[in-house]
């Protein structure tokens, strides 16, 4: 009972034997599944595996901050910070909090796309851990959201950034980013699983990127807007973030700053990646 | 009814025993439990009743077919038993285990082959199976060796460092089954592995399924091609509104919904009506005329009338140019049965399902022989055909 065909696109003939599909039929003993951290990290080296045969999705993360990077600077530095040297000094950690913060939302898009194709149907039905789909998808987005962050920095320092923290402030300033767009991207995981299309994840996630980094102490100094609205950018989590790193890049960190991104932070996963587990675990 | 079918190349059965050595599930299920037992499965989406008490016993081994037009509830029904969606009420039990309380054990023993290939399309099909080997629990190096073993057994070894985005809906499927055989499951649900693909790549899955039943493992497959069921399933169950509407075996289903068709072919059109005169009176029932001019056919519940109408055919001195004993296909009890249901009941009450079990003629030269690999559009049942002697 077999049969031998040739594959639609001309190749040599494939050949189905029984024989050859008992064979490799396992017979011996049920492995034992795998634990949380093993699952998370499965499948975060599937993060990896998706950068490294989709390359395209590095340009998102790269080309998009360097655009914007260079007009601010050129366009909007002079007339913005006096010049194009002193307006980077505060820009580059800027414009790195709202680039890292603007990528989070692939991971909502992503895990929709994982469900509309099915292939979260096949992660689902195997006895591993079903939230590590998502803390490895987390993980994953860590390492591009880290290769912005290279590029930025990178191409801030040639534009004339000169860091008071030194190369220290600045990886510490990187690690405090990660951990916040870590937490952050639990709100976009929820939004991927809970609409239907990958549009209206993307839409959705812009709506509310959009003003969050826009009205926040990124690209404009607060105290030239009206005061209401300084009230309003001074409570927006993102400025606060853009606090804390630049002063960790400067060399200049207070606790206080940091505490307020660790809270924020820490509020993100409670309330977001428990609702997200839960959803992708009973998810239909 | 001495004939046969002459596409057929052995008279072997459909499906070869099970194989004893490979009983994995002993150890922990409860050994007498049937493959698969639901009670009373519910499944709403909002005010759509996907599935509606549904009840089905699925023995160990073989092939077990789910048949059902679009939206019967089929897919619905095997997320509920592959632990991928939870039922609003009833319960089912595979193996033995509950599938809402004992999930992860069902899912330890149980692969799933969705409709829509679930694989991730930008890695290469190796890297596809290493993952799933990963998080099955195999080790970095027995992954990556089971992934080499499977690749190779299912044809795929020119193409296992392609992405399978790049792959044809053949190989995909392929790849697509292997993935569910990582581990090898105690129970497979393949829903609709079949759809789409062209006949070579299906007469793979067939083969790629009697291989699997014959290591033992029980197959729960859906399908919308009633030729798919008649080739592979042992015994089959036909949904429509979420509910089964029948059980049995492929022949008790054909039985069910009575004979089939005596075609007959006259060798000089103005013998024609003569000749359905003779058959009329022979077989006791109304004889229809063909567009063709020497076609006669005959709808026929008694098969033993046939041998007499065609000694009367002789006797009278006609020329039987050619016959064909349609035997009724499963499209005609699909039809049947799909549009009994459709029959407006008492809303919310659930019809039992018709009982073949026991009421049908189950006549032993009655297989459809599996390597009869004919194309599903051919609605004809090609079961018993041939040339009549002049």
């Amino acid at each position: 009972m077999s049969t031998t065909v040739h594959e639609p696109t001309g190749e040599t003939p494939v050949r189905i034997s029984e024989a050859s599909v008992l064979a490799v039929l396992a017979s011996g003993e049920r492995p034992t599944p795998p634990g949380r951290v093993a699952s998370s990290l499965t499948h975060g080296w599937r993060a990896l595996l998706k950068i490294k045969h989709v390359p395209e999705q590095l340009f998102d993360v790269t080309m998009f901050p360097v655009m914007m990077l260079l007009l601010f600077s050129f366009l909007f530095g002079g007339a913005l910070g006096g010049s194009v040297r002193d307006y980077v000094q505060t820009f580059v950690p800027g414009i790195l909090v709202s680039s890292v913060l603007m990528i989070t939302m692939y991971t909502g898009v992503g895990l929709n796309n994982d469900m509309a194709k099915g292939v979260s149907d096949r992660f689902r039905s195997l006895p591993s851990w079903r939230p590590g789909a998502i803390v490895g998808a987390l993980l994953g987005d860590a390492v591009r959201y880290a290769i912005s962050s290279v590029v930025i920095i990178t191409l801030g320092v040639v534009l004339g950034f000169r860091p008071g923290g030194g190369p220290v402030g600045v990886l510490a300033g990187v690690a405090v980013l990660l951990a916040f767009a870590f937490a952050v991207s639990w709100v976009w995981t929820l939004l991927g699983l809970a609409l239907e299309t990958e549009k209206a994840v993307m839409g959705t996630s812009m709506m509310i990127l959009f003003p969050l980094t826009f009205g926040s102490n990124i690209y404009v100094d607060p105290e030239t807007m009206p005061g209401w609205l300084q009230r309003v950018v001074e409570l927006n989590p993102v400025s606060q973030v853009v606090t804390a790193v630049r002063a960790l890049m400067d060399g200049s960190v207070e606790a206080g700053q940091l505490g307020w991104v660790a809270l924020a932070s820490v509020l993100f996963v409670v309330v977001f990646a428990p609702l997200t587990m839960r959803r992708y675990t009973r998810h239909d | 009814m001495t004939l046969t079918d002459p596409t057929a190349t052995t008279a072997a059965p459909a499906h070869p025993t099970p194989r004893t050595d490979h009983q994995p599930s002993a150890t922990a299920a409860p050994a007498g439990a049937p493959a698969i037992e639901a009670r009373g499965l519910v499944r709403r989406f909002g005010d759509n009743v996907a599935v509606d008490h549904l009840d089905l016993t699925v023995p160990r081994g073989g092939v077990y077919g789910v048949l059902g037009p679009n939206g019967a509830g089929k897919t619905t029904t095997i997320r509920m038993l592959a632990t991928l969606a939870i039922p609003d009420a009833g319960e089912a039990r595979l193996l033995g285990l509950d599938v809402v309380r004992d999930a992860d054990a069902v899912r330890a023993r149980v692969s799933l082959t969705g409709q829509f290939a679930s694989l991730d399309e930008d890695l290469t099909g190796d890297e596809n199976l290493v993952l799933i080997g990963l998080l099955l629990g195999l080790g970095r190096r027995a992954a990556r060796a089971r992934s080499v073993e499977l690749i190779a057994a299912f044809g795929l070894a020119e193409a296992t460092d392609r992405q399978v985005k790049h792959y044809s809906g053949g190989m995909r499927r392929r790849l697509d089954i292997a993935a569910s055989l990582v581990v090898t499951p105690d129970v497979l649900f393949l829903d609709e592995p079949t759809t789409g693909l062209d006949p070579r790549s299906r007469n793979q899955v067939w083969d790629i399924v009697r291989a699997l039943v014959a290591g033992g493992t029980t197959v729960l497959l859906t399908t919308q091609y009633l030729d798919e069921a008649d080739q592979l399933a042992d015994r089959i169950a036909v949904i429509d509104h979420g509910r089964v509407i029948a059980e049995g075996t492929p022949a008790e289903l054909k039985a069910s919904v009575g004979g089939g068709t005596l075609h007959v072919r006259v060798v000089d059109p103005d013998q024609r009506f003569a000749a359905v005169r003779v058959l009329a009176e022979s077989l006791g029932v109304d004889v229809e005329v063909g567009a063709d001019p020497t076609a006669v056919t005959a709808r026929i519940d008694d098969a033993e009338r046939v041998g007499h109408a065609l000694i009367a055919l002789g006797a009278a001195g006609f020329a039987v140019g050619d016959l064909e004993l349609g035997r009724p296909s499963l499209d005609e009890v699909f039809l049947a049965l799909t549009d009994r249901s459709a029959t407006p009941t008492e809303p919310g009450r659930p019809t039992h399902p018709v009982d073949l079990t026991g009421s049908a003629t189950t006549d032993p030269t009655d297989h459809t022989d599996p390597t009869d690999h004919t194309d599903p559009t051919d609605r004809t049942d090609p079961m018993i055909r041939e040339e009549a002697p002049k």
